[in-house]
């Protein structure tokens, strides 16, 4: 995934320069920004990369789709583009066409548990619900007597309680009280809740392991900048050394996030190899994140510090990231369950089998 | 242009698996004939000739060599195969390692015609055993502070002064060193050192173990004295070693032996907790895993960059850093997991004979092949910063 090999992300990449500027971005109070963002974004057909076209979408295959992520991350933008994108390749596992506009998906953590009641009415509480209160639209994965089901549901017919996450971006509370959806249809065989959850982990891992990269090169830049005791601060031995391992907690996160994505794109099903790969992500990715963004921080001094300042849009939406799709703890008791139940001689093959 | 540095999610062709195969099948054997015991990585018997031998035989030394040296023509991914199931297995690959993964291709690129194809071959058999002669008692990780000197005489150069922490040094056949031909300069004080081949076993070479404090005699001191090498055994430049040193580096640094030295406590553990963890252990091991895929995932696709002909220094250097904090760390987060394991686990004591083991391991695995600090330089050089 080289940043100009790809024109779904050269796309994405040159909106985003154009749109959402980092520094113009967050000088703006009103966030008057973010309409001709999506506006152009949607145009560009990228919210429904991951929808086919005879279901209202752009047709790109998952690696472009994942690519993307990435590049949206690297910018940190405060739009629901990596919902609606899930929102939309959720949908059109059923075959369940998308229509236009933001939508996110439900639930959002693996504890939550949305039902399909005898009347075809949906029920249940999701927490942690990125950008619930900007979505049109609800892609919704519930269970029925007869398994998983997919559903579109309109979002006016939730209950929300808005709230903000970590890095300030809508994190709400949807409850669904017998809400009749739009369209509902059965899960196909093999998709579950879990998958959403890993294929939301996912993208979440790409989306922190480019806001790393934008941290790396904006720490990178200012401590080439700043002077202190006389000397630029990048020449101290210690700062160098904080930079290092940034740029390996960065790497780190691509690595694991590229890999996990690339698992996906390649995979007949979600077998014990791409749990390991897409948990680990996700496990990994959230570590760069508390790491990584710290050392951002500390090359920064109080300057980073400041809301005028841009570092805070990467740094604190990349912890926030963490929480969406199950933590880093969550995952890490279930990979931790998974390879005890294998026993500890099939550890190694997993591992090599990736 | 970004700063970050990219590892494509490389895979292991398919032809690899079978290898794998034929990998693991030969190490359940020699484990079944009692060559080793994968349960004990703090043997005393280290030195296997006689299994060096046979994985000679099979075609798993110098796999990516020239076929008339004796290689295979492999592809380093196939290689990378071999190297981490020896690894894993706690296979006795000391004898032929060092020859294997560096000394080897030192020889390939800069010996003479005629020395290649008289070692080259002795090493694909598994029969020779080498040593790396860097360190010096005042020169550890500044290399070019070295000071034995080589000083030019009829037909050769003689050779006075001491390397220190030489691995294998004492069952070695050769040594790849580093001596002082000439004085650095000003503008250059990486001048002047030249790299030689160096027969061992010979009068003017004296060899004295030191004791390490995981208890074993791995590394030594080697006294040369009037010790004469022949001009045919300069490698590469005289005074230039400097020019030669980084281009191995990267294959030197990104291996899965640079993250899976204390790996077998992880599988210990893993057994030792049985089937249904607690929370706490499941957190602990799932995380670890996590970390250790993720190394794995960096070190395949450095791996896949040499393959392409590609010299990643730098991500090699990442590899390794992460690598070996992380394989340092492992005895004492498996020593807290472990800590409330049940009295009743069946191999309980195997668990604490191998993290007795580990703990004193760790300290040297950030040390050596080129420490923390070095790395964390060259990768704040590959930034820009330096």
């Amino acid at each position: 995934m080289a940043e100009s090999d790809n024109i779904v992300v050269e796309t994405a990449e040159k909106i985003f320069a154009d749109l959402a500027d980092p520094q113009t971005i967050n000088n703006d109070k009103k966030n008057s920004w973010q309409a001709p963002l999506w506006q152009a974004l949607s145009e560009a057909g990228l919210p429904l990369s991951w929808v086919p076209d005879d279901l209202g979408g752009s047709g790109a295959s998952l690696a472009d789709g994942f690519a993307l992520l990435n590049a949206a991350g690297r910018f940190a933008v405060a739009v629901p583009l990596a919902e609606t994108m899930l929102a939309g390749w959720l949908l059109a596992q059923a075959k369940i066409a998308s229509p236009d506009g933001e939508m996110t998906v439900l639930p959002a953590s693996p504890k939550d548990r949305i039902t399909l009641d005898a009347d075809g009415s949906l029920s249940g509480r999701a927490r942690g619900v990125p950008f619930a209160k900007a979505a049109k639209h609800f892609a919704v994965l519930a269970h029925g007597k007869d398994g998983a089901v997919i559903a579109l549901v309109d979002a006016g017919k939730g209950r929300i309680e808005s709230g903000l996450n970590v890095g300030y971006d809508h994190s709400d509370t949807v409850t669904l009280d017998k809400v009749q959806p739009v369209t509902l249809k059965a899960a196909p065989k093999g998709l579950d809740q879990t998958t959403l959850m890993l294929m939301g982990g996912v993208a979440r891992s790409l989306q922190i392991a480019g806001a790393l990269e934008s941290m790396l090169d904006i720490s990178v830049r200012y401590s080439n900048e700043r002077v202190a005791f006389e000397k630029k601060i990048s020449k101290f031995q210690a700062v160098q050394h904080n930079l290092a391992r940034l740029a390996g907690e960065s790497a780190a996160a691509l690595a694991a996030a590229t890999s996990a994505a690339d698992a996906i794109a390649n995979a007949k099903s979600f077998d014990d190899a791409v749990y390991l790969e897409a948990a680990s992500a996700k496990i990994r990715c959230a570590e760069a994140a508390e790491k990584g963004g710290a050392i951002a921080h500390q090359v920064h001094g109080a300057i980073g510090f400041t809301m005028e300042h841009i570092l805070h849009r990467y740094s604190l939406r990349a912890l926030a990231w963490r929480d969406d799709f199950g933590s880093e703890s969550h995952w890490a008791v279930e990979l931790g369950k998974l390879v005890a139940s294998r026993g500890a001689d099939e550890l190694w093959p997993l591992v090599a089998s990736r | 242009m970004t700063a970050a540095l990219r590892f494509d999610p490389i895979r292991l062709p398919e032809k690899c698996e079978q290898l794998r195969k034929e990998v693991r099948a030969f190490l359940a054997e020699e484990i079944a004939a009692g060559t080793f015991d994968p349960h004990k990585p703090n043997r005393e018997d280290t030195d296997a000739p006689e299994f060096s031998r046979r994985v000679g035989a099979k075609g798993w030394l110098g796999m990516t060599w020239p076929k008339k040296y004796g290689g295979q023509e492999r592809s380093f991914l196939e290689r990378y195969v071999v190297t981490e199931e020896m690894r894993v297995a706690n296979a006795p690959t000391r004898r032929f390692f060092v020859a294997d993964r560096q000394s080897g291709p030192v020889l390939l690129k800069y010996a003479p015609e005629h020395i290649k194809m008289d070692i080259l071959p002795r090493i694909c058999r598994g029969e020779i055993c080498f040593a790396i002669g860097m360190s010096e008692p005042n020169s550890g990780s500044d290399l070019f502070a070295a000071k034995t000197r080589a000083t030019k005489t009829d037909g050769g150069y003689l050779i006075n002064g001491t390397k220190i922490w030489t691995s294998s040094a004492h069952i070695a056949d050769y040594m790849i060193a580093i001596f002082r031909t000439s004085q650095p300069t000003k503008e250059n004080r990486r001048h002047g050192l030249t790299q030689f081949l160096v027969k061992m076993k010979q009068p003017g070479i004296k060899v004295n173990p030191i004791g390490q404090i995981t208890g074993q005699y791995e590394f030594n001191e080697v006294v040369f004295t009037d010790f004469f090498v022949p001009d045919d055994h300069v490698l590469g430049e005289v005074d230039g070693a400097w020019k030669q040193a980084t281009s191995e580096l990267a294959y030197e640094r990104s291996g899965p032996e640079r993250f899976l030295e204390t790996y077998y406590v992880l599988t210990e553990l893993v057994r030792a907790v049985g089937p249904n963890p607690d929370t706490r252990s499941a957190e602990g091991i799932g995380r670890l895993v996590a970390q250790l895929h993720t190394m794995r995932r960096m070190s395949v696709s450095v791996a896949g960059m040499l393959q392409a002909g590609k010299e990643p220094v730098v991500e090699a250097s990442i590899v390794k850093d992460i690598g070996t904090v992380w394989e340092q760390q492992l005895p004492h987060r498996v020593r807290d997991l472990a800590a409330f394991v049940e009295e009743t686990a069946t191999n309980r004591e195997t668990l604490e004979r191998q993290l007795d083991f580990a703990i004193k391991t760790a300290p040297k695995l950030t040390i050596q092949g080129g420490t923390t600090e070095v790395l964390r330089g060259i990768i704040a050089r590959g930034l820009g910063l330096r």
